[in-house]
């Protein structure tokens, strides 16, 4: 499967990654081979069987609504690059 | 030329759990901003969601009453997208497989015959946390709060069956009263636990395709979901009318001039890359659990208002009134189990009680009257030991003072005078003291006899019995 250059800028950007026009063109490629790969497993006759959503054989794990301590403002907010009072602090996105 | 206007709306439902929809953080609203945080709702690397099992009773519950399919096996998906209110860079929902699907409700709209609204599907998911914006301690940044980032949302998604504002109200008040009767959401609109996403097109009349839609955002009131809906529908025709045309696009509702705008920043790529979560194991529900949880459903408004009326003769409007709410339908049946008069009790819950409440500001559950009270003073009327009249005068006592009805009668003196000689001796003082009308009676002037009812009932102060002071006026003006 061809997937050309402009795929990648439009994948790189909706993932906020910024790619040199070398490191485009390589992933154009590896990207290409790999979706190639999943072209061929295609071909395999699926007919019938139910689509895999996880590979772990596991269904219903839940927990019960019963509260349990938090971890605290100060360890929350101990690894924000910027903060304010109780807030963490990122540029402004007002609309 | 005619349009048509077509809208759907997707609602957001917050659920009324403890705890968040995928760890043990509470929900409680109006807390220290992240003190309620965990590293699943911060998002940190290599923490685990596991799904909160009250979540998927109330999503099956609300599926139930809105006669959806519940979905044998359905699973998680994330949804991708950056923004800083989402700590994790995707949000957690149902994008295939969503746990209810294709149901509807019928609704009502004066004047118009019943119609049935589709529902697409409902679907779980996590809400995101809250940004704050203008606060000078921020260097002109933004804040964030994500003490609300994972609180358990369920998105009700309509058909575009509906044509008119009206209609998309009614359907929402219709799932408003649902949810908070099921007391899965305490469906406060202000503080979004219940908020609206309306999506809206026109097309010419006639026309069988569907113009293009924009989705219109922050619409937290019934009065605005019709204010935005029909101030997009004439921009919408305004635009065509011009030559112009409508561009899919989000927009915000603005609450002070009514009036919708574009949001550009969301127009980027509505590209969200919908993939199984790999981290939530599949959902398998039972027949027996949809069984269980059909069981113990409450009676739902339609059904309450239904019996209202065939078990209990109240008419239409006096059954859909007194069934607004689970609370005030409860407290109008405790109030006919002591009482056994229910169009009485309807017409003091509808009248004095509602005043009352509205007044005060007061919710039915802190009514401070409470049903075997109001029942007691029902009886009083009943019995004759006082007017309706009195009645109103000792139910504002009741109010304010919380004393039982017997005990205010008693200390002011209240009970209704039916003595029939002490009643004659009233109108014959008033009859000597206005021999004037009396004489214009008897002329034939009989518009004076309301004149004597109301000096009698003054002279007594309330307490005569109306009807015995009718029936002996007439005998005594007639002479």
């Amino acid at each position: 499967m061809k997937i050309t250059v402009a795929d990648v800028e439009h994948v790189a950007r909706l993932a906020r990654l910024e790619l040199t026009p070398g490191e485009k063109e390589l992933f154009a490629g590896q990207m290409g081979a790999i979706l190639g790969y999943v072209e061929k497993l295609k071909e395999l006759d699926t007919e019938g069987i139910v689509p895999t959503s996880h590979a772990v054989p596991m269904e219903n794990s839940f927990r019960e609504d019963i509260a349990r301590p938090s971890i605290g403002l100060e360890k929350a907010l101990a690894n924000a690059p910027s903060r304010a009072g109780s807030f963490f602090v990122v540029p402004n996105v007002i609309e | 030329m005619k349009y048509q206007p077509v809208i759907g709306l997707e609602v957001h439902v917050q659920l009324l759990t403890d705890t968040k929809i995928f760890c043990g953080c509470s929900t409680t609203f109006g807390s220290e901003p992240n003190s309620q945080t965990c590293p699943v709702c911060l998002g940190l690397p290599g923490a685990l969601p596991v799904l909160n099992k009250k979540v998927v009773e109330f999503a099956i519950r609300a599926g139930l009453s809105t006669n959806c399919s519940i979905t044998p096996r359905s699973i998680f998906a994330r949804k991708n997208y950056f923004y800083p209110d989402l700590p994790k860079g995707y949000q957690i929902s149902q994008f295939e497989d969503p746990i209810c699907q294709l149901g509807w409700l019928d609704i009502t709209v004066e004047g118009q015959e019943t119609k049935r609204i589709g529902i697409t599907r409902i679907h779980m998911e996590e809400d995101a946390g809250k940004l704050v914006h203008g606060d000078s301690d921020m260097n002109d940044g933004s804040g964030v709060d994500l003490n609300r980032a994972c609180t358990p949302l369920l998105e009700v998604v309509s058909e575009p069956d509906l044509r008119t504002s009206d209609e998309a109200v009614s359907y929402l008040k219709q799932l408003h009263q649902i949810v908070t009767w099921l007391g899965i959401c305490d469906g406060n609109m202000e503080e979004g636990s219940f908020r609206c996403d309306a999506n809206v097109s026109v097309m010419p009349v006639g026309s069988s395709t569907f113009g293009t839609r924009a989705e219109i955002k922050n619409i937290n009131s019934f009065k605005f979901v019709k204010q935005a809906i029909e101030y997009e529908i004439e921009r919408q025709i305004d635009l065509i009318e011009d030559g112009g045309t409508v561009v899919q696009e989000t927009r915000l509702f603005d609450p002070n001039s009514c009036t919708t705008r574009s949001m550009r920043s969301k127009e980027e790529a509505h590209d969200y890359r919908y993939f199984p979560d790999p981290d939530l194991v599949p959902l398998v529900i039972s027949d027996q659990w949809i069984e269980r949880a059909r069981r113990e459903l409450p009676e739902l408004p339609e059904q309450r208002q239904h019996r209202f009326m065939t078990d209990l003769g109240l008419p239409a409007y006096d059954a859909e009134v007194l069934t607004a709410s689970r609370a005030l339908a409860d407290y109008f049946e405790a109030c006919v189990a002591a009482h056994d008069n229910a169009k009485a009790v309807g017409n003091w819950i509808m009248g004095e009680i509602t005043r009352s409440l509205n007044d005060s500001g007061t919710s039915i559950e802190a009514c401070p009257v409470t049903p075997a009270r109001l029942a007691e003073l029902l009886k009083l009327i009943d019995n004759g030991t006082i007017s309706g009249k009195i009645a109103k005068t000792v139910f504002d006592e009741m109010w304010k003072s919380g004393k039982t009805p017997q005990t205010i009668v008693e200390e002011q003196g209240l009970v209704q005078v039916s003595d029939i000689g002490a009643i004659e001796s009233i109108i014959d003082e008033i009859m000597a003291a206005n021999a004037g009308q009396v004489e214009e009676y008897r002329g034939g002037k009989e518009k004076v006899f309301g004149f004597f009812v109301g000096q009698v009932m003054k002279a007594s102060k309330g307490k005569a019995n109306p009807s015995v002071v009718n029936e002996l006026l007439l005998t005594k003006l007639q002479g």
